[in-house]
């Protein structure tokens, strides 16, 4: 238990560290790489308390693929500069109550969902979640997944995809004059279309453009 | 006491898996490099020590020997944190690959997750490393890399799909432990050349090392690195295609299983059977680099979006249509 104890805080005060350098830290790249390391830190978490399956999702998921990607677009925008910029100019800093409002919204959230889960723990409605100790975590949120909340999940589902169509509609434009192959065009070909044997007349040659 | 005596067993058991693997990785260099000369009609490396076995070690000794470099413009930490964060990466995903019924440092249930989430970490070494550099070809190297591994990474998820819908099962020793009867590789067939085709990619290797292409970023993201930190990334490379090697023939081939339930066959230990798949698979792997000429950025690109990924997403639903028709999905 003590271990588990020891591992717990570690892992949470990585969390937590990181998470405060992604906002301080100056460099753009710096800021995603302590992105990176929360995400694997909260992971692990998620493995302690038991739920391994949530765990290597956010892994894969956020880890292997969302934050690749982030890393991708802040490297080649070079958005360090930006934000640089940001911090030193004082016109630009009409951004601040709105950011300051956001972050009382959710203090003030954080805040009634603690209190409430303190001193009201009867409105958490914990009846139908039962542990079952023989069944595996992924069996489990699959029963729970696919019969009750499929059309939640389907529906969600749904959203992402629209959003991923729309994200490439918005992004995808025909650019004129770009030279393209066509891999049909070159398997198809055939030697009768290519190549043209032409008797060449002696001391006289042929044109061959006509 | 407990804890320590807990501690010192767990680190025995981890020596005992990770020293094999490291030296096996110094063996597969030399087999790569041979299997590339013969190919080719060339020896390879054949004078240090019988038939040149010595020679990653003749390698490993000059690496050690040599100054490391670090550029004054790198940031710095991040520079050598990348080689480190490669080379761990490679060797963390072996707890989880079982030599047999029990032989397995971590018997987890998400195993085949983990070895998934672990090789998808992979690519950090090398955006780091090329980033961290701050040099022109690292970084085109970093970001090619970046893009491609994360396209062929979906489609060898999709294709593990495949293999769990018939398994029921994340664990890897029950994804063995299916396969008694067939072996995946038969009805999966054409998941197999993908999940192969897709591994190539996944671990740079020819004819998808575009990272690294010397004729045209030099060695990409390897560029400003050298002695013991540019063979930690090689190290590191080596031990992730064997990684691959044994997810292939755990997930395709069975495993630890032999392949025949007969007298002589089983008398071999269920270990002997997945290394020999392990070699199989990586001679595959070595042929593959000196036959194949190098892809074309775009070539890769369509390669992986617009023919692994609808495949694969086809073969998905024609399994699980196959599966439910005949009754066939595992229920437990």
């Amino acid at each position: 238990m003590i271990a588990h104890a020891i591992f717990f805080y570690i892992f949470s005060i990585i969390a937590v560290v990181s998470a405060v350098m992604v906002t301080v830290s100056k460099n753009t790249v710096h800021s995603v790489f302590f992105l990176i390391l929360d995400f694997i830190s909260i992971s692990c978490l998620f493995i302690m308390i038991g739920a391994e399956f949530l765990g290597m999702i956010m892994l894969i998921v956020y880890v292997g693929a969302v934050a690749v990607l982030f890393l991708f677009v802040v490297m080649m925008l070079n958005v360090a500069q930006q934000k640089n910029q940001w911090f030193i100019s004082k016109e630009n800093s009409n951004h601040i109550p709105i950011g300051l409002l956001i972050s009382v919204i959710i203090f003030f959230e954080l805040i009634i969902v603690i209190g409430g889960w303190k001193y009201k723990p009867d409105l958490f409605n914990q009846d139908n979640l039962s542990i079952v100790n023989d069944v595996s975590n992924t069996h489990s949120l699959g029963m729970v997944l696919y019969t009750d909340y499929i059309h939640i999940f389907q529906i969600s589902g749904m959203i992402l995809l629209i959003a991923m169509i729309g994200a490439i509609v918005l992004t995808f434009r025909q650019r004129e004059g770009v030279k393209k192959q066509s891999y049909l065009k070159q398997i198809s070909r055939e030697r009768a279309e290519g190549v043209e044997v032409v008797e060449v007349a002696s001391n006289r040659g042929v044109k061959i453009d006509d | 006491m407990e804890y320590l005596d807990l501690i010192f067993q767990e680190t025995y058991k981890i020596l005992f898996l990770l020293v094999p693997v490291l030296v096996s990785v110094a063996m597969i260099v030399w087999l790569d490099r041979r299997v590339w000369a013969f190919v080719q009609k060339r020896q390879g490396p054949n004078v240090v020590g019988p038939f040149g076995l010595l020679q990653s070690l003749a390698d490993a000794l000059k690496y050690i020997f040599k100054e490391i470099i670090i550029p004054a413009s790198s940031n710095k930490i991040i520079f050598i944190l990348a080689p480190i964060i490669t080379m761990t990466l490679a060797l963390i995903a072996w707890a989880v690959i079982p030599f047999g019924v029990d032989q397995v440092l971590a018997d987890i249930n998400v195993g085949i997750l983990y070895i998934f989430a672990v090789s998808s970490l992979g690519v950090y070494g090398i955006i780091m490393g090329g980033w961290a550099s701050n040099s022109k070809y690292p970084f085109l190297g970093s970001i090619r890399s970046a893009a491609q591994m994360v396209s062929y990474e979906v489609s060898i998820g999709i294709i593990i799909i495949n293999v769990l819908l018939c398994v029921g099962s994340l664990n890897l020793n029950d994804i063995v432990l299916a396969q008694n009867d067939m072996w995946f590789v038969i009805p999966l067939f054409p998941m197999f050349v993908i999940f192969f085709i897709s591994a190539l990619a996944e671990t740079n290797r020819p004819p998808f090392d575009l990272p690294e292409a010397e004729a045209e970023l030099v060695a990409g993201y390897q560029t400003e690195y050298s002695g013991m930190m540019y063979a930690m990334f090689w190290l590191g490379e080596y031990a992730n295609i064997l990684l691959m090697c044994a997810l292939g023939s755990i997930l395709f081939l069975g495993g630890w299983l032999s392949p025949i339930e007969l007298y002589p066959f089983n008398l071999i230990p269920g270990a002997l059977w997945l290394i020999f798949k392990i070699l199989f698979l990586f001679i595959l792997f070595a042929l593959v680099k000196a036959i194949v000429p190098r892809y074309r950025y775009d070539q890769l690109m369509r390669l992986g979006w617009k023919i692994f990924l609808p495949l694969s997403l086809t073969y998905v639903v024609l399994t699980a249509s196959y599966l439910f028709y005949f009754n066939l999905l595992p229920t437990n």
